[in-house]
């Protein structure tokens, strides 16, 4: 077990490394095997990790998993700027998601608020060599200097990881873009903004089909936005989207070719017991994700986690609580817009466990089956590589135990807001500011 | 982290938070956040219900209802030209319609006496009712339209709030309109749309939000003189999500940001379209809490 100590009472902030903004992690994916692993900054730049292979016969033994390390390195999107508008365009990528892999190349979506951009990532190892009309540097050879003609051959070389931008689907939006969601055909993916979603074909970058549109005739009668929207995981006519009024609609494509009238809605009533004047807030839905079997939604507002059945409409199959001692706080927490921020959620690979973020470098995982929650810390004082994480507490009321921390100490700045399960195993990526942690769950690695 | 110390939860305060959170975001790298901004003003709207419900109920107490009705009866001289206008769309909704308007006024009449758990009920009669109002009676009569801008401007007060349905008794409540200064009598509840369960009463009310709004829009372009044409401007960038921030901003601008909420996103009140739609209890009950007008006046106020 990792060191007993108590949380440090001394603010250490001065000494805490200046962090720029651009470097704050913004999206945090994992592709469908789980080998590469995507994050997205503020500063527009795109990190590719890569899992190192053990050799087959250690690794199944041991129990050890490769560590990821950096792959490739690019700048997805750069700062624009809308001349029409007179309006900056931020290079933060909102949201990264893989492709199924065809090929050897491997590719994904990025977006910002405003564009798309599919990238291909592919290996080089080997170069030609023996061209007769170049050298090796490249600069052309005096022709009188040609003597005889050789066929060029390939020649293994140091690995080299090139990433080139294949299509940019621009203009598709005017509002914020934030989601993006690859179609399980294959072929399409869409991308929502605040009011409308559009599906587009991967191949064609100058038409999209908008599918989804709840712009009001007139903007005085907006009432709620689109937060999040996701394909379903095999049937490629169904889609949900959230809203900050904290409904779900699940649509199919198949109806209509405008989805604006939804297969099904799903909405918990609100209880009028806790109605405050920040019950819109904390009711506006900030992530939806279908669960891998296709039968379950998982939501986050902002002081709850939800699972919901599709087969069921009128609520929530499950409730968890992530810091419902936050709700004490809400003016607080209106008043410096942390409020605002939008925690994402993530299933692991069987539907079992549920795990969102919270404040404070806290994190929280939810076992479906027990219905018992953890918190968990991604700080990297108190987590040395290869320790085991501890859980920690915050402290509501009762008997206080060490370690616990007080609601009050809880900082706000160090909020995790992303996070990634891999698809097969239980290994997480948590984005914490500009640290990215993975972790993983060492136990029962053999049995995955 | 958070103080201690709690911030003030008070309604003026929160108004004043969010107006100074719309104000940055318009300075904001990225453009306007559509969607902070809607859950900003949802915050503004509670605060200002919050903040009407405890004036109007200050008022009450503090009002004598002789002298202000010789206040109301000055006011309903000036403004003519009001009257005819809102007495000719009237006159095109409910005239044209009599024989619907009365069916419909009729079937859900005994909807409304149902009992106990009609309290979503009452006021959804009471919503739809006006709307199929015969109109003649209303459209004559002088008072009925301010008595609407009134009424609609109440907060529903609690003794009317959740009274059941049959239950007709409300209290005598005296309300201000802050835009107009008209002060009128709410007798039993039926000038004030929650309570309205009874056609008769609501002919008399002769509630119509919507014509309720145009009344305050009419007042706001009047009355705010530095930029007659300055809501149109900002409802033509509203539709545009663009928002650009060309204008320098200083605290004049901040009650034209003011107007712009006063008839902007209205559609946090529910609109008469939706009325029309939605006749569950829930969205109505709803559409009467938020269903404030003016506050151009009480914000600028403050």
């Amino acid at each position: 077990m990792g060191e007993d100590g108590e949380s440090p009472k001394i603010n250490h902030s001065f000494l805490r490394d200046y962090v720029t903004e651009a470097d704050v992690i913004s999206t945090v994916e994992f592709n469908q095997t789980g080998d590469l692993l995507a994050t997205g900054d503020k500063g527009g730049r795109v990190v590719i990790f890569q899992r190192e292979t053990e050799p087959k016969g250690e690794s199944e033994e041991l129990g050890e998993s490769g560590e990821y390390n950096v792959y490739s390195t690019f700048q997805s999107h750069e700062p624009d700027f809308d001349y029409l508008k007179s309006l900056e365009i931020e290079e933060k990528i909102n949201k990264i998601r893989w492709l199924p892999q065809q090929n050897a190349a491997h590719f994904l979506l990025s977006t910002n608020d405003k564009t798309i951009k599919l990238w291909k990532v592919s290996e080089r190892d080997k170069r030609p060599e023996g061209y007769n009309l170049k050298d090796e540097e490249g600069r052309i050879k005096d022709i009188s200097t040609v003597t005889s003609l050789r066929v060029p051959v390939l020649k293994p070389t140091d690995l080299m990881v090139e990433v080139r931008p294949r299509r940019i689907f621009a203009n598709g939006h005017t509002y914020h873009v934030n989601s993006i969601s690859v179609n399980s055909d294959g072929e399409t993916y869409l991308s929502a903004d605040d009011l409308r979603i559009n599906m587009w074909h991967l191949d064609i970058t100058d038409r999209s089909f908008n599918i989804v549109d709840i712009k009001p005739a007139n903007m005085e009668d907006l009432t709620e936005v689109i937060t999040a929207a996701e394909f379903h995981p095999h049937h490629c006519h169904l889609f949900v989207y959230s809203s900050s009024k904290g409904t779900l609609r699940l649509c199919d494509m198949r109806e209509s070719a405008l989805c604006d009238k939804h297969s099904k809605i799903f909405e918990e009533p609100e209880d009028p017991g806790n109605r405050s004047f920040f019950s819109e807030i904390i009711s506006s839905v900030s992530d939806v994700k279908f669960s891998h079997s296709g039968r379950y939604l998982l939501t986050r507002d902002y002081l709850t986690v939800k699972v919901w059945d599709l087969n069921m409409e009128k609520g929530p199959v499950e409730t968890y609580q992530v810091h419902e001692y936050l709700r004490s706080k809400l003016c607080s927490l209106y008043e410096n817009d942390c409020i605002f921020d939008k925690f994402e959620c993530v299933w692991n690979s069987t539907d079992s466990v549920i795990m969102t973020g919270a404040y404070n470098s806290f994190f929280r995982m939810f076992d479906r089956e027990t219905g018992r929650g953890v918190t968990l810390e991604a700080w990297r004082e108190s987590s040395k590589p290869r320790a085991v994480l501890r859980t920690r507490r915050v402290y509501t009321g009762g008997r206080r135990r060490r370690g616990d921390v007080g609601v009050d100490s809880l900082d706000f700045t160090k909020k995790i807001l992303h996070m990634a399960w891999h698809p097969a195993e239980n290994i997480i990526a948590i984005a914490a500011t500009n640290n990215l942690y993975i972790f993983q769950d060492r136990v029962n690695a053999e049995n995955q | 982290m958070i103080n201690t110390m709690e911030c003030a939860v008070d309604a003026q305060s929160l108004i004043s938070i969010s107006l100074r959170k719309i104000h940055n975001s318009r300075t904001q790298r990225g453009g306007i956040k559509l969607h902070k901004n809607l859950l900003v003003s949802y915050v503004l709207r509670n605060a200002r219900q919050v903040y009407m419900n405890e004036k109007y109920a200050e008022i009450y107490r503090m009002q004598q209802y002789e002298e202000v009705m010789t206040v109301c009866n000055e006011i309903q001289e000036l403004n003519p030209l009001d009257l005819v206008e809102d007495c000719e769309e009237q006159t095109g909704d409910c005239c044209g319609s009599a024989n619907e308007s009365a069916s419909l006024c009729g079937a859900l009449l005994p909807v409304s006496h149902q009992a106990p758990a009609v309290q979503h009920l009452q006021p959804s009669s009471a919503c739809s009712v006006p709307l199929a109002l015969q109109s003649e009676e209303v459209c004559k009569a002088p008072e009925p339209s301010f008595y609407r801008s009134c009424c609609a401007e109440a907060y529903p007060v609690s003794n009317c709030d959740f009274s059941p349905v049959n239950n007709m008794h409300c209290n005598k409540t005296t309300v201000l309109d802050l835009d107009t200064h008209v002060v009128t009598t709410v007798e039993n509840g039926y000038l004030h749309q929650d309570c309205c369960a009874s056609l008769q009463q609501c002919c008399q009310g002769a509630q119509s939000p919507a014509k309720k709004r145009k009344l305050d829009f009419g007042y706001y372009v009047s009355e705010i003189e530095e930029v007659p044409d300055f809501t149109p401007c900002k409802r033509a960038k509203f539709e545009d999500s663009s928002y650009a921030s060309t204008e320098p901003l200083d605290t004049s601008n901040i009650s034209n940001l003011i107007s712009i909420f006063g008839s902007g996103f209205t559609g946090l009140v529910s609109r008469q379209a939706d009325l029309e739609q939605a006749l569950n209890g829930q969205f109505c009950s709803k559409q009467a809490l938020a269903s404030l007008g003016a506050w151009t006046r009480a914000i600028v106020a403050f």
